[in-house]
């Protein structure tokens, strides 16, 4: 009991310190978006042929006429609404297109950190169990290789290997084959979706169109987890609760993996965070070369059409993630080492 | 006799054999050391190493494959790829370099202040660079470059911005941890004022470690604005660029033309594995216990 009202005042905590970064993030995009070309009253009546008369009508609607730290205040009354504003492109509001390609952006990250995550860890321990060996020489290698290959281009090869030479993976764009039958609507996850109404070919084909891109981005983050898991595990490894138990006699994968793995796993949740955040903004560019219908490529179609609304919906989306992302990490911790939450 | 007066002098052959005895012992970064200028020189001289014109297009010749006269093969216009890649060369490692030097001078300086006199404006600056790091980097620079206009420049600026709040943090903690040292103290005492203190004494005492940043830098900078120009921001069509190169390849490799994307993608990995492995390998040759 005392430990989850701990728990409850760390997260509240928390909260409250990320406040001001979060308004702090929301007022810096709200200025550069301002300073974007494009007057979207014009864009709105219909170009500047309209009417000059209908364009100022636009404009006092929106509350361009206004001066710039009024027009801030307009934009947190209305976010404190809920309200994101409309998109000039898709003519639907932000929070509605958000609602509709972030489920897809998530699946595609998540499954990215996952795999990540299943081939960092063993290559981590494997390299901090024989250091010096071809095991540590090769993930060393891999992970020099993983952070100076750009993402935009480790897509661009696997389509080529595995969809144009191998054929293995199906043409790569979108999230569904539009011969495919229309997904079910429920969670938007395609996964989950397919897996609650038990169509295992559709899910399958989603599988398939998800796993070139979250391979690719993957491979992004592969070298900053596996080089941190086996420098905390090395460190791990030396301690001396690991000779003790080694000298009572404990079986060698029980050390390991509960032991050491245990003691080794906070520094290596810690960098998982920063990496979900450099994700995030991988996400961009993972995005344009599958043609993946998420909320990054949205907010990249909007920049380009000068579209403010919904980069600002993005960009306070990204913002709101990033701040749930280390409070979760900031949990996970404290379940991990009881010691760390008991500061 | 022409090399008699450059052997007596007593201090440059010294420490020239110092540094080539210091990359015997680190073959991996000699060789990185070398790359690196192997990059720099084919951005120097890239007019007169390229064998074709790289924006002259010649449609006859499109889309062919690596062959003797076009080593890296053609694009979808006929332009050699090979002589792309090296023009790209030169505006590749320019944008990183210059960003790379505009945040190092900007960040360093306000950094070492902020570490030297700490208090309030301390206080805010490390607020604002939370705000920064609070973010996804590579969005803040699409932002930034769509606002100011699609120019080359403007790359440059929004690279060196996300590189900023990395220097800031790096210089103040460097100072901080310098600030009370005994030198400084002797510095104090002799009169000099604050600012020469930071700038005279500290900043060159800190700049070794910076130098591994600023490496380690290059190459994440050189992603950046080649992201950014693969997103169709920054640089325009014709330009020669590594960055937009693999964007306009990036249309024929599902008809398996590979070469378009492979060549300007192997450019930009080479040079970012170059820089990065420079850095480690300074990093190890300062603080060795720093290795990993």
């Amino acid at each position: 009991m005392r430990a989850l009202a701990s728990a409850g005042r760390r997260v509240g905590g928390r909260l409250l310190a990320a406040i001001p970064a979060v308004l702090g993030v929301l007022v810096l995009t709200f200025l550069v978006m301002r300073v974007l070309p494009g007057d979207p009253a014009v864009y709105f009546a219909g170009g500047p042929s309209a009417g000059q008369a209908q364009i100022d009508q636009l404009r006092a609607e929106m509350g361009l006429d206004k001066p710039v730290p009024v027009q801030l205040m307009y934009y947190f009354r209305d976010i404190a609404g809920g309200d994101l504003g409309r998109s000039l492109t898709t003519g639907q509001p932000v929070l509605t297109d958000i609602r509709q390609r972030l489920p897809a952006s998530l699946e595609l990250t998540f499954s990215a950190l996952l795999i990540a995550l299943v081939a960092a860890l063993p290559l981590g321990i494997l390299a901090a169990l024989r250091p010096g060996s071809a095991v540590d020489h090769l993930v060393r290698f891999l992970c020099t290789m993983g952070v100076c290959m750009p993402t935009f281009v480790t897509g661009l090869l696997l389509i080529y290997v595995f969809y144009y030479l191998l054929g293995w993976s199906p043409d790569p764009t979108g999230r569904i084959d539009i011969f495919a039958g229309t997904p079910p609507d429920i969670t938007g996850f395609l996964l989950i979706d397919f897996a609650l109404t038990g169509d295992w070919a559709g899910w399958r084909a989603a599988a398939s169109q998800l796993l070139l891109p979250a391979v690719t981005m993957a491979l992004f983050v592969l070298a900053p987890l596996a080089r941190m898991t086996r420098a905390s595990m090395l460190a791990v490894l030396g301690g001396e609760f690991i000779r003790t138990a080694r000298a009572m006699g404990l079986p060698g994968w029980r050390i390991i993996l509960v032991y050491a793995l245990r003691n080794a796993v906070l520094p290596v949740l810690t960098i998982a965070g920063i990496v979900f955040s450099t994700m995030l903004g991988a996400n961009v560019l993972v995005e344009k070369v599958f043609s993946w219908p998420g909320v990054a490529s949205y907010a990249l179609d909007a920049l380009q059409a000068s579209d403010y609304a919904p980069v600002q919906g993005f960009v306070l989306l990204m913002a709101t993630i990033f701040v749930v992302v280390n409070l979760v990490i900031d949990l996970l911790y404290g379940l991990a080492d009881p010691r760390a939450g008991a500061e | 006799m022409s090399a008699a007066p450059l052997a007596a002098s007593p201090g440059r052959p010294s420490i020239l054999r110092h540094a080539a005895w210091v990359l015997r012992g680190n073959p991996v970064t000699a060789a990185a050391l070398a790359g690196t200028a192997l990059l720099v020189l084919v951005a120097l001289l890239a007019p007169w190493l390229a064998p074709y014109d790289p924006v002259a297009t010649n449609v006859a010749n499109a889309m062919r494959p690596p062959s003797a006269a076009h080593w890296f093969g053609t694009d979808q216009l006929g332009r050699d790829i090979l002589s792309r890649l090296i023009h790209g060369t030169r505006l590749d490692l320019a944008i990183a370099a210059s960003a790379v030097s505009l945040s190092f001078v900007v960040g360093a300086v306000i950094g070492a202040f902020c570490g030297y006199h700490g208090g309030r404006l301390d206080h805010a600056v490390g607020r604002f660079v939370d705000v920064l790091m609070a973010f996804p980097l590579f969005v803040l620079a699409m932002a930034m470059v769509a606002a100011l206009g699609n120019q080359v420049q403007n790359i440059v600026f929004a690279t060196a911005v996300i590189n900023l709040p990395f220097y800031i943090r790096f210089a103040r903690t460097e100072v901080a941890v310098r600030r009370q040292a005994g030198w400084v103290e002797a510095a104090r005492a002799s009169g000099n004022g604050g600012s020469r203190i930071v700038l005279g004494f500290l900043l060159p005492n800190i700049l070794p470690n910076v130098a591994v940043q600023i490496s380690l830098n290059l190459g994440w900078a050189i992603l950046n604005a080649a992201g950014l120009s693969f997103l169709g921001l920054g640089v325009t069509a014709p330009t020669p660029e590594w960055g937009i190169m693999v964007a306009e390849g990036a249309r024929f490799i599902t008809a398996g033309n590979w070469w378009l994307v492979a060549f300007p993608g192997l450019a930009l990995m080479l040079a970012v594995l170059c820089f990065n492995l420079l850095g480690d390998g300074l990093r190890d040759i300062l603080d060795p216990r720093m290795r990993t």
